[in-house]
């Protein structure tokens, strides 16, 4: 039923512009052959610029305004507030230049048009015109280009010492964190060693991957520095934070990082905006295969104290994976043991026999 | 002078050669033809095929956008197994529409479509010549272009589906055809086509470089060409240095897919396995794509400025203004777009500092576009404008410069593009700034040269409606995706009820996608009007437009040679519109100074004595032969 009123909307929209078609070409023939190139249209070509320049403009103004909560996020990061001012100065900059230029060139568009025997001006150049709007472009944007720059270099800039160091790993499609544990550092790790069970390719010879925890959720401390580590196992993703207005390419072979300051919990944010069901959300922003658009990861803000509560509460990958305990050189068994949190019961159980044959290697 | 020899005498090869041509049969005269002009139209038609193509494919994708819910199952006797059990669209087949859709806008339609058609039409005709330097090699051009087509085109009709990792085609997704379909055959497809296609663009570029180097008739100077063939010069410049550093990372990643190399592969486990590869970089790509993929965006934008200056002027009956400052800023904009590229990549892990680097560079480019609109604005100031169809897509044209070029400004900016990046911001961006506004001067073009492409008039009612529809739809469809893309939604998103922040606008997106079809809807208006006014439009007159260049002096339908006798010589510079005294709002570039004494400046009186010596040299060689 639809599809028949819509073929036949679309025949009579045809049949319409047929018939304006053959109106127009028999009126042109019907008016002697003189050809005064410019006809009637031409004034309302000219008017319906005008038409467009109010629409259009009113439009753009109204809907701008009318609907700027729907269209902007709120913000919960430091460097986030920063980056937005120097979006919306922009913003003003540009929509400044951007209504002068419009209005200018469509007013001209209607006042310039056709007039019989009116005689358009020979103006080929002026220097000092060019000149100006040379200049005044180049100032504008250099001041824009520096703060721009000055910012960039901050969000850049070394995270401190004593950030929050958390590992978000990219696989296609679906997200991982990991967090040093206790000794706050992350443990190394290689591709080759990844495995269904090992999905950080782990290097358990390193007794810093011993305490590393994994989270499928991402958790994070307010107020505190935080430097993600970014990688990717397969290929290409980007963690999209787009609260806190981080985005960085996951690349394989390539570990990336970006470091930031939360300044809202999920608490506060929900408060905030009046959705007790709001939650911050990673995406991936780099396509990536059939689920790229599903690839998500939930984020969590806590209050420092409370995230240290929850760091403290997770346990170890290697507890939660015993039998890799074999993995681990003899001689760092026993301290692996203690930091991953093993008792020495578990830790026998998934080693026996083979203590002997790892210590007679060596 | 010696000039005045050099070129007289290839007036005379030329004349002979026009002879063994009037003799071609079908075959060489339609087909496999070395005329220019014919070259062209068959670019045109090719072009126009994969707009169409093209353009349904964002329709069909917009669909699934705007439309999340709406059963697609009518579909499936075009798509078959693209359509899933519950009626959607796949969604490796929607990355492979977008992939699909990008590759043939920017490179089939915007690349080979418009510099192929206005480049080889008008560079010979407007700068004097009977052909181009080597129809051979022109031929050539068009036929890997044609080859590359018909490649491209077979990727859709193969199981695993058409290449689909994006137009950017970034690897490892698409050097591993475990990642997903796309990357398999369809990928060697697209690699194969997109090598064929260098090809042709070279081969055309070389040409279009020699031609208008070598081959200007008497008293061309650069300083009196057109703004249309500085373009094009420019343009094909830019490609001749671009589009080789794209062959190389073409044929790097078809080694790395291939021959088991490790350029841009390291540290990968896919599908429960760990590569072997190690030491490559995915980064390398990107740096290689964008040397090209950024300058592209002005291959793809020059030849339509060039054509919206030359159609502003003549339909503001004024001199654009600023001639010089306008070659002066495509020069700038050439060079300066060969380094800017990494703008792209600011989040991509690239070293922070280069990221600076590159947002400096950046934001300067941005300075002589600003000049270029300003000089578009002061040609139409005190101008007696007539809106033809095509003066009212290069008006369409700057307005979508303008619009576009501003949030250029915000994503040239690395510290606001971390938020912007992939996002529909980018894509509302580019589509206003280099899809849309060389759409527009593509159609400009078509309107304007029609006459001189066919021998006859288009109807111009038929472009008034297509242009306000077109136009309005174009805004209606790309400018809300700014506000989708400051909310933060990213592109290539196949659906967005995954995540709470992208969950709203289900209205504007719909409102999008309807103005996509009404916008796509209304290219069939031109459709009809160029197809039936190639044979039953009103005959044109010779100068329809009382336009000043060289193209308006040929016969009606000019054959192969362009000019049944000899070259006419040029005199002065295309744009003497409404020059002052002048009894005529034009005086065309052949009139000599000697014969408007009424209008000439002080400085072009000195100028006489320079043109009846001309004048003579060519008496004195024409009567040789
Ligand atoms: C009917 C007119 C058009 C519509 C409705 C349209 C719509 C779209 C949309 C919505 C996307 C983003 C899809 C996504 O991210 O999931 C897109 C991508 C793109 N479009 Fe268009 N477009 C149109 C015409 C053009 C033109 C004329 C060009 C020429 C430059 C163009 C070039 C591109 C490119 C390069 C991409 C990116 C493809 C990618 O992400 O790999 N489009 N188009
Ligand atoms: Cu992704
Ligand atoms: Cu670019």
């Amino acid at each position: 039923m639809t599809t028949l009123i819509v073929v036949l909307g679309v025949v009579l929209v045809l049949m319409i512009l047929y018939l304006i078609f053959r109106i127009s070409t028999l009126v042109s023939v019907a008016k002697s052959k003189k050809e005064t190139d410019v006809d009637s249209s031409n004034s309302t070509n000219a008017l319906l610029f005008i038409v467009f320049m109010i629409l259009g403009l009113g439009g753009f103004f109204w809907y701008s305004f009318a609907h700027f909560d729907s269209y902007t996020l709120p913000v919960a990061s430091e460097h986030g507030a920063l980056t937005d001012k120097l979006f919306w100065i922009t913003m003003a900059v540009t929509v400044v230049a951007f209504v002068i230029i419009s209005i200018i060139k469509f007013v001209f568009l209607y006042q310039y048009q056709y007039k019989e025997g009116r005689k358009a001006k020979f103006y080929p150049d002026n220097h000092y015109l060019e000149l100006a709007w040379t200049i005044i472009p180049a100032i504008v944007l250099a001041l824009l280009i520096f703060t721009g720059l000055r910012a960039w270099n901050d969000i850049t800039a070394p995270a401190s010492e004593d950030a929050e160091v958390i590992e978000v790993i990219a696989q296609q499609f679906a997200w991982t964190a990991r967090y040093p544990g206790k000794d706050n550092v992350l443990g190394d790790y290689h591709y080759q060693k990844i495995d269904a069970i090992n999905e950080f390719g782990l290097d358990l010879t390193d007794n810093k991957t011993f305490d590393d925890f994994k989270s499928l959720e991402l958790h994070l401390p307010k107020g505190k520095e935080v430097l993600l580590k970014i990688r990717a196992k397969d290929v290409l993703h980007s963690v999209f934070l787009p609260h806190f207005r981080v985005k960085m390419d996951a690349v394989p072979g390539m570990p990336t990082q970006f470091k930031f300051i939360v300044t809202k919990t999920t608490e506060e944010m929900r408060e905030e905006t009046g959705n007790p069901e709001f939650n911050y959300e990673l995406a991936c922003t780099e396509i990536c295969g059939q689920g790229h658009f599903s690839m998500k990861m939930n984020v969590i803000v806590h209050t420092e104290e409370d995230f240290a509560k929850w760091k403290a509460e997770q346990e170890s990958w290697l507890s939660q994976n015993p039998d890799y305990l074999k993995n681990v050189p003899a001689g760092l068994r026993e301290s692996a043991m203690i930091k991953a949190g093993i008792s020495a019961e578990t830790g026998m159980k998934f080693t026996q026999g083979d203590f002997g044959t790892a210590v007679g290697s060596n | 002078m010696a000039t005045t020899h050099i070129h007289t005498h290839t007036d005379v090869h030329h004349d002979d050669h026009e002879h063994e041509h009037h003799e071609g049969n079908f075959w060489t005269n339609y087909i496999f033809s070395q005329d220019h002009k014919v070259i062209a139209k068959q670019f045109l038609i090719t072009g126009i095929f994969w707009a169409l193509f093209g353009g349904t494919l964002s329709v069909i994708f917009r669909l699934q956008l705007g439309f999340p819910e709406m059963s697609l199952e009518w579909m499936r006797p075009l798509l078959g197994g693209w359509i899933t059990p519950e009626g959607k669209i796949d969604p490796e087949f929607y990355l492979a529409l977008v992939t699909m859709h990008g590759t043939i806008m920017v490179f089939f339609v915007l690349t080979a479509g418009l510099s192929g058609t206005f480049s080889n039409f008008l560079i010979p005709l407007q700068i004097g010549a009977r052909d181009m330097a080597s129809g051979f090699m022109n031929m050539l051009s068009y036929w890997f272009f044609f080859l590359s087509s018909v490649i491209m085109l077979s990727s859709f009709f193969i199981e695993t589906g058409p290449a689909s990792g994006g137009w950017t085609v970034y690897p490892p997704l698409s050097a591993l055809p475990q990642a997903m379909h796309g990357s398999g055959l369809g990928m060697t497809l697209w690699l194969v086509a997109m090598a064929l296609f260098i090809v042709s663009t070279l081969l055309g570029g070389i040409n279009y470089i020699t031609t208008i180097i070598n081959m200007r008739t008497r008293g061309m100077s650069f300083t009196r060409m057109p703004l249309t063939i500085w373009a094009f010069f420019f343009t094909a410049i830019i490609g001749l240095l671009s589009f080789p550093v794209l062959f190389a990372a073409a044929l790097l990643l078809i080694f790395d897919r291939s021959f088991g190399t490790s350029f841009f592969l390291s540290d990968i486990y896919i599908g429960g396995e760990a590569l072997a590869n190690v030491g490559g970089s995915p980064i390398l790509f990107q740096h290689l794509f964008w040397f090209l993929g950024h300058p592209e965006v002005y291959i793809v934008l020059l030849p339509a400025l060039g054509i919206t200056s030359e159609i502003i002027a003549t339909n503001s009956r004024k001199p654009i203004f600023g001639y010089k400052a306008m070659i002066g800023s495509m020069l700038f904009i050439a060079i300066l777009s060969f380094i800017v590229w990494a703008h792209h990549m600011f989040v991509t892990g690239m070293n922070p500092f280069l990221g600076s680097i590159f947002m400096l560079l950046t934001l300067i480019i941005a300075v002589p576009s600003a000049v270029k609109i300003f000089n578009y604005v002061t040609t139409l100031w005190k101008g007696n404008i007539r809106f033809t169809s095509g003066m009212l897509f290069s008006i369409g044209l700057v307005s979508f410069f303008l619009t576009g070029g501003i949030t250029g400004i915000f994503l040239g900016n690395s510290a606001i593009d971390i938020q912007l990046h992939d996002t529909y911001f980018v894509v509302a961006h580019f589509h206003l700034v280099m899809g849309s506004a060389s759409f527009f001067g593509m159609l400009a073009g078509i309107y304007h040269w029609y006459p001189k492409m066919f021998g006859r008039m288009m109807n111009e009612k038929l472009g008034y409606v297509h242009f306000w529809i077109t136009f309005v739809g174009v805004y209606m469809v790309f400018f809300p995706m700014h506000y989708i893309g400051i909310a933060g939604f990213p592109r290539r998103y196949y659906s967005f009820t995954n995540f709470e922040f992208a969950s709203g606008f289900t209205d504007l997106n719909a409102l999008v996608s309807i103005a996509a079809i009404l916008t796509l809807s209304a290219q069939f208006i031109f459709l009809f009007n160029f197809f039936y006014s190639m044979f039953r439009g009103r005959p044109a007159p010779a100068n329809p437009w009382n336009s000043t260049t060289l193209e308006w002096t040929t016969p009606r339908n000019p054959g192969h040679g362009n000019w049944p006798g000899e070259i006419p010589a040029v005199y002065r510079w295309p744009y003497d519109y409404s020059k002052p005294g002048a009894k005529e709002d034009f005086i065309p570039q052949t009139v000599p100074y000697s014969e408007t004494p009424e209008s000439n400046l002080p400085h072009e009186n000195e100028l006489i004595k320079l043109e009846s010596s001309n004048g003579n040299a060519i008496v004195v060689e024409g009567d040789k032969h």
